[in-house]
């Protein structure tokens, strides 16, 4: 984390952008109501407030991705007409979203100067291009080649490669929409330095973002959403997180990890040897029933790929599992799953969500009640409804397609469908990931209910706070090896950063 | 998390599920269906007689039954362009079955449907198990089946069926006729298979997004190529309500015959980026195209100018889709 408590850049007179009275109606959503907002250079402005309150609205009309139904937008003082976000970005607001725009195909550089290339006549000067390339790639601390396709890069690398993106115009006021939601503490860390030295040459930053103590890192003034409207615009400084907590979801939230620690059963999955191409290079785990077990590690490590290995979805080259003592190979997502292991992943858009169908579609997907051979819709809009309620999933209709609702509320969706699945050995993959306080305190709850029920999970987290108050133990892998494991009672953050990356002093 | 519980509204009428469904375009062309119908009725006195609606729902039965086929099949994402070709090579095997091998019509009609599901199936398997595009898989299909009728036929009709084999494309039940009747059952029969099937639920999963439906446990392969099976089995069907009208097996038959069948389903609006789509649409579809052609010829209008109109047809249809999509766009 960023250690300098927030400071106040000085308000110049005229805000770099400010939004007067904007209201932004869907089909069957009031998304934003009569919302108005400055941004002023050398300020970052967090947005808070809970999934589905109308922060990521908010932006596009800020970047002007969206039009909004009535009120105006100006920039610099200057009100400008809605003409896409093209016309935004000529006029300084860039916007890094949360689900990337990149072309996966094309190479990093060629995606960082995507519709102003360096060159003329339409001949691209391509030298110049990959030397400024690189140039924005060190300013975000991006050490990727930048003749890399996109494709082969993490989701961590490719944000990163957004927020470059995003630098390469002239920017005067950078949109971020949960830039750290896919980022480790460490690349958190440096983004919030990046995001000072670009403050402190003018720019204004608005920025969305769900982690409280981040908001207390990083911005200087915060304002309040709830249910579309604005609950308050503060000074960080006047706020403690009880406070901002207790403004965003219109109540307190008693305990954002409810864990019950109980003394674990017999082990239902041990894993050994386990190898996946490049990326797993032997792990051994077990898992026991009722225990929630941590895997740690900086982006690439190997934990997403491990969980995908044991679950078939890129079945392992080498290794063998065993389920509640017995042998079980696993070729397939199905035989996983058949097995009783199941799987919540983290690229929620890319392989969770059929995003034109609807929410109960989605929640069943792969297994919907049926009756007599026929899919039972009165069943399945029952347990869709369960589940909305349980989870307190934002959608007009409980058969509204997913792509209505917004990333937090989605990410409640995949949730769902694992939690339905009822498998005895779950591994979910940054399950908190978009989710606001309320939602991931009740996720959170979930998950101890379900250890509590004599399952075993594995809980994959980029964010430390989640693992030292979720699991019982943490394994820490490090280039697709187990680097060290710790127990409940030596966690600290200090010790699994330095298992994770190596630094000296963290071997046990 | 408090106040969701208590959204109003939470229970969908089937207007819901039909606007999700994608069938808000086929509703656009059930709106240009009547229109053109009370046009047509006024301009050309001949066009609403029982006659000419009845000769003209069953001349659109093929293409209507198979629209169904290469409804399912589009929804995945995929494309169907073998039904033509499949159509003819099952019409003249149904006919050569019981000409000279004297299969009773009934068996007859099923050997041509059992043809017609396995090239559906070899489509299906090109597709889901040795991983070929299916444009490229359904484009070899369209190229083997035709084949194989010409060397079946010498490019030669076949007659000689019984009589009664007359009855599933000429034959009536009291005044409704009988092709009238299969497209009912088929429509039937295709609504349920897409709204009440694992089967249905998994290709618009599939066509919406193929990896999670993997990550959920679906037995993608199958399922896939089960679609084209189901598209095999309708253009069959197809194949055989053809060859009872013209009560023989044409080797010619359907050429092109896929390209109108499309443009139906996509009318109707199915997309062909998968995901969408509607039975009840895709029939819209085919009618759509089938009353231009009848209107036009009732008003004297050439095949040519006919050909023009469907075209300029096909691109508006697909424009309102995206349109409408583009307006009513993701938020997040």
């Amino acid at each position: 984390m960023v250690e300098e408590p927030a400071r106040h850049a000085e308000p110049t007179e005229v805000p770099r952008a400010r939004l007067l009275r904007v209201s932004k109606r869907f089909p069957g959503v009031d998304a934003v109501t009569d919302v108005s907002l400055d941004v002023f250079a050398g300020e970052v402005h967090v947005l808070a407030g809970e999934n589905g309150a109308g922060k990521s609205t908010l932006m596009k009309i800020l970047a002007q991705v969206d039009a909004p139904t009535s009120g105006g937008i100006e920039i610099d003082g200057v009100p400008v007409a809605h003409r896409g976000p093209a016309h935004a970005r000529r006029l300084g607001v860039s916007m890094v979203h949360q689900e990337f725009a990149l072309a996966p195909d094309l190479t990093v550089a060629e995606n960082l100067f995507l519709g102003h290339e360096p060159g003329r006549l339409g001949w691209i000067r391509r030298r110049v291009e990959r030397a400024r390339a690189r140039r924005l790639l060190s300013r975000v601390g991006l050490d990727v080649r930048e003749t890399r396709t996109v494709r082969t890069l993490s989701t961590a690398q490719q944000q990163r490669v957004e927020i470059a993106k995003a630098l390469a115009v002239d920017t005067g006021l950078l949109v971020l929409d949960e830039p750290t939601a896919s980022l480790t503490e460490q690349e958190s860390a440096e983004l919030f330095t990046v995001l000072r030295s670009l403050t402190a040459t003018g720019t204004a930053v608005c920025y969305v973002s769900h982690r409280l103590d981040e908001i207390f890192t990083i911005g200087d003034r915060v304002t309040v959403l709830r249910d579309g409207s604005v609950v308050t615009t503060r000074p960080v400084g006047e706020l403690d997180q009880a406070a901002l907590v207790r403004s965003m979801v219109g109540r307190d939230v008693e305990n954002l990890y409810p864990r019950v620690f109980r003394e674990p059963g017999p082990v239902r999955l041990r894993v050994r040897g386990l190898e996946r191409a490049e990326a797993v290079r032997g792990v051994d785990l077990s898992v026991r029933a009722g225990e929630i077990l941590g895997l740690a590690g900086l982006i690439g490590a190997g934990r997403t790929e491990l969980a995908r290995a044991v679950f078939g979805a890129e079945p392992a080259t080498a290794g063998r599992l065993t389920l509640d003592g017995r042998d079980l190979r696993v070729r397939s997502p199905r035989e996983a799953m058949a097995a009783g292991i199941g799987y919540l992943t983290e690229d929620r858009k890319g392989d969770g969500l059929a995003l034109q169908l609807g929410v109960d579609v989605n929640i069943t997907l792969g297994a919907p009640p049926t009756r007599g051979g026929l899919i039972d819709l009165r069943a399945e809009r029952d347990e869709a409804e369960h589940y909305r309620d349980r989870l307190g999933i934002r959608t007009p209709r409980v058969n509204s397609p997913v792509r209505l609702l917004s990333g937090g509320n989605q990410q409640k969706v995949v949730l769902a469908r694992v939690l339905r699945t009822g498998a005895g050995v779950l591994f979910v993959d940054e399950p908190g990931r978009g989710m606001d306080v309320a939602a991931k305190s009740e996720m959170f709850r979930q998950l101890d209910e379900l250890a509590a029920e004599g399952r075993a999970i594995v809980l994959i987290s980029s964010y430390l706070p989640e693992l030292m108050n979720m699991c019982d133990r943490v394994l820490v892998l490090r280039a697709g090896r187990v680097a060290g494991e710790l127990d409940r009672v030596e966690f600290s953050e200090r010790r699994l950063v330095a298992l994770a990356t190596g630094a000296g002093g963290g071997d046990e | 998390m408090s106040e969701t519980g208590t959204r109003r509204g939470e229970r969908a009428g089937p207007w819901t599920r039909l606007r999700n469904s994608g069938a808000v375009s086929g509703v656009a062309a059930a709106g240009a269906l009547i229109v053109l119908f009370v046009v047509l009725s006024v301009v050309a006195p001949s066009f609403l007689t029982a006659d000419n609606l009845f000769n003209l729902a069953s001349q659109t039965s093929v293409k209507a039954v198979m629209a169904v086929g290469v409804t399912m099949v589009i929804i995945t994402g995929g494309i169907d362009l073998s039904v033509g070709s499949v159509a003819a090579l099952s019409g003249v095997v149904g006919v050569l079955l019981m000409a000279e091998h004297g299969l009773n019509p009934l068996l007859g009609i099923l050997g041509g449907i059992a043809v017609g599901a396995t090239a559906g199936l070899v489509n299906g398997l090109l597709v889901a198990r040795v991983g070929l595009p299916p444009f490229i898989a359904t484009l070899g299909m369209l190229s083997v089946a035709r084949g194989v009728v010409l060397i079946l036929t010498g490019a030669v009709a076949v007659f000689g069926a019984p009589d009664s084999f007359r009855l599933l494309g000429q034959g009536v039940l009291g005044p409704v006729p009988i092709p009238v009747l299969v497209i009912v059952l088929v429509a039937v029969i295709g609504h349920l298979v897409l709204t009440r099937t694992r089967l249905g639920r998994y290709a618009y999963v599939l066509g919406s997004n193929p990896e999670a439906a993997r990550l959920s446990g679906v037995a993608v392969a199958r399922h896939t190529a089960s679609v084209y099976v189901l598209s095999g089995v309708f253009a069959g069907l197809g194949g055989m309500i053809a060859a009872s009208r013209i009560n023989s097996g044409q080797p010619n038959f359907g050429e092109g015959l896929e390209l109108d069948v499309i443009a139906a389903v996509v009318i109707g609006g199915a997309s062909l980026f998968g995901g969408r789509g509607t039975v009840l649409g895709s029939l819209i579809g085919a009618f759509l195209v089938a009353v231009i052609r009848n209107g036009a010829v009732q008003l004297g209008i050439g095949t040519f100018y006919q050909n023009v109109l469907i075209g300029v047809i096909i691109w508006v249809a697909v424009w309102w889709d995206g349109y409408r999509r583009g307006k009513f766009g993701a938020r997040g």
